[in-house]
C-alpha cells in the first residue's frame, strides 16, 4: 500500500479567503474515500487542489511519481452545455486519452484501443456510436467514467457524480464504482452530498467544514457526533 | 449557369464571393465551439463593438482595420473573461457593451461627417465593401483557422465538451479560449462591412445550430457547419444578385432556410423512427 496523494497540514484558498484549512490526509492505492460536507465547505476546492489546478497556500501536498500529470482520472460535475452536446460516446471517451498524447497531433492506434477497452469495462460498447445527449443520465455517467479511465487507471476523482440520477441509476452507479475499486484496484475519491449511501459504500470518510471535522473509517464515522448529526438529522 | 458566369464577370462580385466564402467558413467552424459553450451572444456583442470602432476610426480618419481589429480582440478577451468569472451576468454585460459601442459609433459619425449612407452600410452591409486587401486577409485568416482545426481538432473538442476535464488533463484551456476569441474577433471585423453589423453574428451561430439538428457526432457537426455555411452564402449571394436584395440579409435568410429544412428533416426522422446518421 503506497500513498498516491499525501496532504499534510494543507491550506487551499483564493485571494481573500481560505476554503480549506489544515487538512491532513492521504489517498492510498485501492482506497475508497468519500468527502462529505455542507455546501461551501470546501469540497470542490479540495478537488481542484488534488487535481493540481489550485496550488496549496500552505502545508505540503505530495503526489506520487506514478500519478504525475497523466495520472488522475476526473469526473467533473456535469455542465448544462453537455446536456445537448452533439458528440458520440466514442468521441467523448477517446478525449480522455488526450493527456497521454503529449505533443502529437492525432490519436495513435493504442489510444483508440484503450478507449474501446474502457467502454468494454463499463459495458457501453454498444453505445459507442450513439449520441451523448440521447443517453440516460446513468449511461452518460458511464461514458464520462470511461473517459476518466482513459486518462488514468489508478485514481478517479468524482465530483458529485450522482446529482440528477434517478434512484435506480444511483444504485447501479455505486455498484460499478465499487467493482472498479474492488476488482481493478482503482482508488476512488468521491465528493458527495449523499452521505447516507456513502457510509455504506466508502471505506474512508472525510468530513470537511473548512477544517477537517472527521477523517477515518466509515464505521467510526457513524459513531461520531459529526457523523450522527449529518446522517440522522440532529437527534445527537 | 448563365447567371453565375455573369456574376463572375464583375470583379467586385468575385471579391465579395471569395472573401465571403472564406469568412463564412471561418465563422462556421469557430461558431461550433462558441455555440456549444453557450457563447453565441459574444459574436453579436463583438459585431457591435466592431461597428463602434469602425465608425470612430472612419470619423477620425484612421485606418479602419488597424483600429477595429485590436479593439475587437480586446473586447473578445473581455467578454470571455466575464463569462468565465460569472460575477456579472454575461448576457446583461454583453447587451450593455453592444448598445454602448453602437451609441459611441453613431455619435462619432454624426459629429464629423453626419449620418451618411456609410452608417447604413455598416449596419446592414454592403457588397462593395470587400477590397482586394480584405480578400487577402480573409485568406490568411482561413488558413489559420483551418490549420487550427486540422491539427488541434481533438483539443478543441476536449475544451468545448468539458473545460474542467480538459484543464485537469493538462490542456491549456485559457490559451485555446484566447486563440478562438482572437480568430472570432478578426472574422467578425472582416465580415462585418459586407454582412452588416446587425447580421454578421448569424454566420457564427446559424451553421452550428443548423447542423446540430441532424448530426450527432462532433466531427459531422463541424464538417456540416462548414459546408452549410459556404452553400448558404453562395445561395444568398445568387439570390441577392437575381432579386437585387442586400447581400447580408439575403445570406441570413438563406441560413434561416437551411435551419428550417434541417429542423424539418429532424422531425421527419424522429417521427419515422430512423435513428441512424
Amino acid at each position: 500500500m503506497s500513498a498516491l496523494i499525501t496532504c499534510s497540514h494543507v491550506d487551499f484558498g483564493y485571494e481573500n479567503h481560505d476554503a480549506v484549512v489544515d487538512l491532513t490526509m492521504e489517498v492510498n492505492e485501492g482506497d475508497y474515500l468519500c468527502v462529505v460536507g455542507a455546501n461551501g465547505a470546501g469540497k470542490s476546492t479540495l478537488v481542484k487542489g488534488l487535481l493540481g489546478l489550485l496550488a496549496p497556500t500552505g502545508g505540503s501536498l505530495v503526489v506520487a511519481e506514478t500519478l504525475k500529470r497523466t495520472g488522475i482520472g476526473y469526473l467533473p460535475q456535469q455542465t448544462a452545455a453537455q446536456k445537448d452536446f452533439p458528440a458520440t460516446v466514442r468521441e467523448v471517451v477517446l478525449s480522455g486519452a488526450l493527456s497521454r498524447r503529449g505533443r502529437r497531433f492525432f490519436y495513435s492506434g493504442e489510444e483508440k484501443e484503450m478507449a474501446e477497452k474502457a467502454m468494454e469495462r463499463l459495458g457501453i460498447t454498444d453505445l459507442a456510436r450513439r449520441c451523448f445527449r440521447e443517453l440516460s443520465g446513468g449511461q452518460q455517467q458511464r461514458a464520462l467514467i470511461a473517459r476518466a479511465l482513459c486518462a488514468a487507471g489508478k485514481l478517479l476523482i468524482l465530483d458529485e457524480p450522482v446529482t440528477g440520477l434517478d434512484p435506480q441509476a444511483v444504485q447501479e452507479f455505486y455498484g460499478f464504482i465499487r467493482r472498479l475499486n474492488r476488482e481493478e484496484k482503482v482508488a476512488i475519491v468521491m465528493v458527495s452530498h449523499d452521505v447516507a449511501n456513502m457510509v455504506g459504500q466508502a471505506d474512508k470518510i472525510l468530513h470537511l467544514q473548512q477544517k477537517v471535522l472527521f477523517y477515518g473509517t466509515a464505521g467510526e464515522y457513524k459513531k461520531t457526533r459529526a457523523g450522527r448529526e449529518f446522517l440522522g438529522g440532529g437527534e445527537a | 449557369m448563365n447567371m453565375i458566369a455573369e456574376m463572375l464577370s464583375y470583379p467586385f462580385l468575385v471579391r465579395a464571393l471569395t472573401g465571403g466564402i472564406l469568412i463564412s467558413l471561418c465563422g462556421a467552424l469557430l461558431g461550433v465551439s462558441l455555440v456549444l459553450r453557450r457563447y453565441s451572444m459574444i459574436g453579436d456583442g463583438l459585431s457591435h463593438v466592431s461597428f463602434g470602432a469602425l465608425s470612430i476610426a472612419v470619423a477620425a480618419g484612421w485606418a479602419p482595420l488597424g483600429v477595429s481589429v485590436p479593439v475587437v480582440v480586446v473586447a473578445a478577451f473581455f467578454l470571455l473573461r466575464i463569462t468565465e468569472n460569472g460575477k456579472m451576468k454575461s448576457d446583461a454585460a454583453i447587451a450593455m457593451i453592444s448598445a454602448s459601442s453602437l451609441a459611441a459609433g453613431i455619435v462619432a459619425t454624426s459629429l464629423t461627417t453626419g449620418m451618411t449612407t456609410d452608417v447604413g452600410s455598416y449596419m446592414f452591409g454592403s457588397i462593395l465593401a470587400m477590397s482586394l486587401g480584405d480578400v487577402k486577409l480573409c485568406a490568411g485568416l482561413s488558413a489559420v483557422v483551418l490549420v487550427l482545426f486540422v491539427f488541434c481538432y481533438d483539443r478543441i473538442f476536449a475544451v468545448t465538451f468539458d473545460e474542467n476535464f480538459a484543464r485537469a488533463t493538462g490542456v491549456n484551456v485559457s490559451a485555446y479560449n484566447g486563440v478562438i476569441a482572437v480568430l472570432t474577433a478578426v472574422t467578425i471585423v472582416l465580415g462585418m462591412r459586407m454582412m452588416g453589423a446587425m447580421m454578421i453574428s448569424s454566420l457564427v451561430i446559424f451553421p452550428a445550430l443548423t447542423s446540430m439538428r441532424i448530426f450527432k457526432s462532433f466531427r459531422s457537426v463541424v464538417w456540416s457547419s462548414g459546408v452549410v455555411a459556404v452553400v448558404c452564402f453562395c445561395i444568398g449571394m445568387a439570390a441577392s444578385y437575381k432579386f437585387s436584395t442586400p447581400a447580408g440579409a439575403s445570406v441570413v435568410l438563406a441560413n434561416l432556410g437551411a435551419f428550417l429544412v434541417f429542423g424539418a428533416a429532424e422531425k421527419i426522422r424522429d417521427l419515422s423512427g430512423l435513428n441512424r446518421f
